[in-house]
């Protein structure tokens, strides 16, 4: 009886092969259907569009003294441009662009944490004017930047106030980051569970504790997530910084003025080492998650 | 006069969320310390908020809520010394059970040993031993209770209230969990005040049960009482078992009254002479359904027994009995419960003809 039953199903299986291969949508180990690889070459063309562009600038910043703005890449692998990046002979302020875009990118992300989360509980009620309010921040978000910019610089201009980086432009910063981030939190706190609230409460702590032992700890995916939609948005912001810097530019507005003037792949040069950075910060932040959790995993296990 | 820590008194209790409906409307109660105490109606009754009212969650509209003899309204759960386990029992996400169970402590400041100390002692008697590192979403549904217990009863409260503790769990893990709470609630000798919807959960674990009815209470006893002596047909048809028959009263004698349901002769139900019905008004009678017996029309029929003639129209077994469905008497429902050796004894067919028959002491006029 036992052998009976493989039989019968192997030698069902030999009279219709043919059917059940044609027909089948699950994979099986045959010739794939033409549509996998009509998608596969639109999904190949995508990631080329993605990346290709990035890639070739790549490419182009390890050029050596020969090198020019265009192919073919001529001494390559060299670093070259990167050391004429920092002579600061040929090009602008690089460092201290960079060092301005990273104290303003910090300020951005610190107040954007902190606003975005306190309005999330403030949205988590109906109050008086929400929907005004909630509008207002969809209409900032909505709003080309450019002009947004323009108008910070014209009010600034018109109270009589210097626009500077870290005034006219950490509004508009800020009128840019501030949507994104209180989305986010509302996305975040509707997994929030107001019974732990309340359950927190009940077990006598204050409103203070509820806060920081509860709702912070419980929250803190998503406070990481509106920091880092701070941080990046603020670090490569250019449409509303532009009118509102005042005199001295951040990293995407020196690299800007550098593609008026500069004709070097140092240019190129920048926009690796700019990258470099971005992932710098983006894999210290998911490794600062990562390690996070184990502590707590850790902590809990050696009670 | 000083009350025992655990006696709970609502005096007046009035709960408005918008000032026009009263969710909970003008409730009188005592609840004696160290009992448990049921509170049983369908959902929007208002069974909840008192409940959150008693548990400092709401304040009260009205009236004033004493536990130990002291109006507690106003003031932090904390200080009114109850606890509450909530529906879906709200342990935090990111702490271990140990921590969770630990939270009322470190919130109150107590050094990190002795608080650990503590907790580990709670989850003994708790028996969650090897499961005190776990986060909560590593437990099922029964131990996500148990630690929500254990987290509520460290804070050594006088009165703990529990929001509909069961409905998350499957019915099998219900029943045994049920025990558990009567054996906690016994072990901690504290006043338990325990929501649900479920009447067989009401009347299974407490001492008192509460029917409640748009943010009224209709009846308030041992759950005995409230099952067997209903007072009026929404206490009787809540908590079930019973066929409710309206009819109109058509005279009186000797503390019995005859009543006529549409489309029957009279039946004879005993009631107090002082609260007989007028002749002429509509009146509902309660029977209990496994106080019935079913007869085949042939039989005799013995003077003290009342009876009513039926179709049966559909059966059930139920295992220990079987339910048996006759015509509706008007508009209400009519069903037997024979016990299942009696019915196999002379068996009824769908369509049979039967006769209900009672003993006239077992009808039970509502108000």
């Amino acid at each position: 009886m036992a052998q009976t039953f493989p039989e019968r199903a192997s030698s069902a299986s030999a009279q219709t092969p043919r059917v059940v291969r044609g027909k089948a949508l699950a994979p099986s180990k045959g010739k794939r259907p033409w549509t996998f690889y009509a998608l596969a070459t639109l999904f190949t063309a995508y990631l080329i569009a993605l990346y290709g562009p990035m890639f070739c600038i790549y490419v182009l910043s390890f050029q050596d003294v020969r090198g020019d703005l265009v192919f073919p890449v001529r001494g390559f692998p060299s670093l070259y441009w990167f050391g004429q990046l920092f002579s600061q002979a040929h090009t602008g302020d690089i460092k201290g662009a960079f060092d301005r875009s990273i104290k303003l990118a910090i300020v951005v992300t610190i107040l954007t944490v902190v606003i975005s989360f306190l309005a999330g509980l403030a949205f988590r009620r109906r109050f008086r004017g929400d929907t005004t309010i909630f509008m207002m921040m969809i209409g900032s978000l909505v709003a080309p930047g450019l002009v947004l910019g323009i108008g910070v610089g014209l009010l600034f201009n018109a109270l009589g106030l210097e626009t500077h980086w870290y005034s006219s432009a950490l509004g508009a910063q800020l009128s840019w980051t501030l949507p994104f981030g209180v989305l986010v939190m509302f996305a975040a706190l509707s997994l929030f569970d107001h019974a732990w609230e309340e359950a927190s409460r009940d077990l006598g702590a204050s409103r203070w504790q509820t806060v920081r032992l509860v709702m912070i700890p419980v929250l803190a995916p998503g406070l990481v997530a509106v920091a880092l939609f701070g941080f990046t948005l603020s670090y490569d912001e250019f449409a509303r910084t532009l009118q509102t810097a005042g005199p001295l530019n951040t990293l995407p507005l020196e690299i800007w003025s550098m593609t008026l003037n500069i004709t070097s792949p140092s240019l190129y040069a920048l926009g690796t080492v700019t990258t470099v950075v971005s992932f710098i910060i983006i894999v210290a932040s998911l490794y600062a998650i990562a390690s996070m959790q184990k502590r707590r995993a850790r902590r809990e296990a050696s009670h | 006069m000083t009350k025992a820590q655990g006696h709970i008194e609502l005096a007046g209790v009035v709960k408005s969320y918008d000032g026009l409906t009263k969710a909970v409307d003008g409730i009188n109660l005592e609840i004696p310390d160290g009992s448990y105490c049921c509170f049983l109606g369908p959902s929007g009754c208002g069974k909840t908020t008192i409940l959150r009212m008693i548990a400092g969650h709401e304040d009260p509209t009205e009236g004033e809520i004493l536990i130990g003899g002291e109006n507690v309204v106003g003031l932090p759960p904390v200080e009114r010394r109850t606890a509450m386990m909530f529906q879906s029992y709200a342990l935090f996400p990111h702490l271990s059970v140990r921590d969770n169970i630990a939270f009322s402590l470190r919130v109150r400041g107590v050094p990190k040993a002795e608080r650990l100390k503590t907790a580990d002692a709670m989850i003994e008697k708790v028996r969650l031993e090897e499961l005190r590192d776990r986060m909560p979403n590593q437990l099922s549904g029964g131990q996500q209770q148990r630690v929500a217990l254990a987290r509520a009863a460290i804070t050594q409260p006088r009165v703990l209230l529990l929001d509909e503790p069961l409905s998350a769990l499957d019915e099998q893990l219900r029943v045994q969990m049920r025990t558990e709470l009567r054996r906690m609630q016994q072990e901690l000798g504290i006043t338990f005040i325990h929501v649900t919807h479920t009447q067989q959960e009401a009347i299974a674990l407490a001492d008192m049960v509460i029917v409640m009815e748009k943010g009224q209470i209709r009846q308030a006893g041992p759950p005995r009482d409230v099952y067997s002596f209903p007072r009026d047909r929404y206490v009787a048809e809540f908590l079930g078992g019973q066929n409710v028959i309206s009819g109109r009263v058509e005279g009186q004698s000797d503390g019995i009254v005859a009543l006529r349901p549409p489309e029957q002769k009279a039946i004879r139900v005993p009631c107090a002479p002082e609260g007989a019905p007028e002749r002429g008004t509509q009146a509902d009678v309660a029977i209990r359904r496994d106080d019935i017996a079913l007869l085949k029309p042939s039989e005799t029929i013995d003077s003290s027994l009342v009876t009513l003639p039926g179709r049966v129209r559909a059966l059930e077994y139920q295992g220990s009995f079987v339910k048996v469905m006759l015509d509706p008497i008007g508009d209400d429902d009519f069903i037997v419960y024979v016990p299942e050796r009696k019915f196999f004894e002379t068996p009824f067919q769908i369509g049979d003809l039967a006769l209900a028959a009672w003993d006239v002491g077992y009808g039970r006029l509502l108000a």
